[in-house]
């Protein structure tokens, strides 16, 4: 089980309660699909990703981009169990979206710069710490159930 | 990976002027988070005696990468043949595992977002991604 100190708690909970996921949410995923445009090949039904500003524009990353956040928050509000909380929806995208685990961790850096970019100066290096090592849960108990 | 587009290199130096300005701050602050976020890479300053955040070996070595970085830049049409002796230095002497560039290219790009949150554009990002993962490669040119 992964050990969290009162810090690291602390600070994921204040960071998410904080943030609007309507922008962030949409932020990360369609920066992600920029800075790494092969993560484009799970999103074939979004309708038009073919530039920046296409993707940015697109109600579908959007709305998905804040499911996805919504996803996270499953996370934050059981994190000494988060192997279980994301059991399902690692079964999800193994059997079903047939999504390589290797993408999680990019989606991962994308809303680490897009968190940064938001709070600026409070993202520390400690902040910066405790939310790389919350997301590097996240996305290991999302690579879990892959077989 | 992929070699920079025309468009990458045009992207990233427009960017770089903009920010060049305050290399010192931004490779202090990413040789610190660097240090923190990822306490494995503390192993290869085992000689400094203070390796906390606002110690003046940081700072120093923060500005000594970032220069690096700017120097790339201007030697951005031939990043293997510019950084050579980077790479023998980096190959020979200070043998840093490869794995460690993409590290600190991540935490580079966090302080830009950081100190240049409306800058730093997707469109930025992904140029700069692209440039600091071919200056790593070159980088690692030398290393076998």
């Amino acid at each position: 089980m992964v050990e969290w100190t009162d810090f690291e708690r602390a600070t994921i909970q204040d960071i998410f309660s904080k943030m609007d996921y309507e922008v962030v949410g949409p932020a990360a995923l369609s920066r992600c699909l920029i800075v790494y445009p092969w993560t484009q090949r799970y999103f074939g039904s979004f309708g038009n990703l073919y530039n920046a500003a296409a993707i940015m524009g697109n109600p579908n990353v959007a709305k998905h981009g804040t499911i996805i956040l919504h996803g996270l928050e499953r996370g934050v509000k059981n994190m000494d169990n988060m192997k279980e909380v994301y059991a399902e929806l690692s079964v999800l995208h193994s059997e079903k979206l047939h999504v390589d685990p290797d993408n999680f961790k990019l989606l991962s850096d994308c809303l680490t710069i897009v968190v940064a970019a938001q709070l600026g100066k409070a993202f520390t290096g400690e902040v910066q710490a405790a939310f790389q090592k919350f997301m590097a849960v996240v996305v290991s108990s999302l690579g879990r159930q892959y077989h | 990976m992929t070699t920079l587009s025309a468009k990458d290199k045009e992207v990233v130096k427009a960017f770089w002027a903009k920010v060049s300005g305050k290399g010192e701050q931004i490779g202090t602050d990413a040789v610190a988070r660097m240090l923190t976020v990822y306490p494995q890479t503390k192993t290869y300053f085992s000689h400094w005696k203070d390796q906390s955040p606002s110690s003046p070996s940081v700072r120093k070595h923060g500005i000594t990468v970032m220069a690096g970085v700017g120097d790339a830049v201007t030697k951005i049409d031939d990043l293997k043949g510019g950084l050579l002796s980077l790479s023998e230095l980096h190959a020979f002497t200070l043998r840093v595992d490869p794995a460690n560039f993409k590290i600190l290219s991540h935490n580079i790009m966090v302080v830009m977002a950081i100190m240049f949150p409306k800058a730093f554009t997707p469109e930025v990002h992904v140029a700069m991604d692209k440039f600091l993962a071919a200056v790593s490669l070159a980088l690692a040119e030398k290393y076998r």
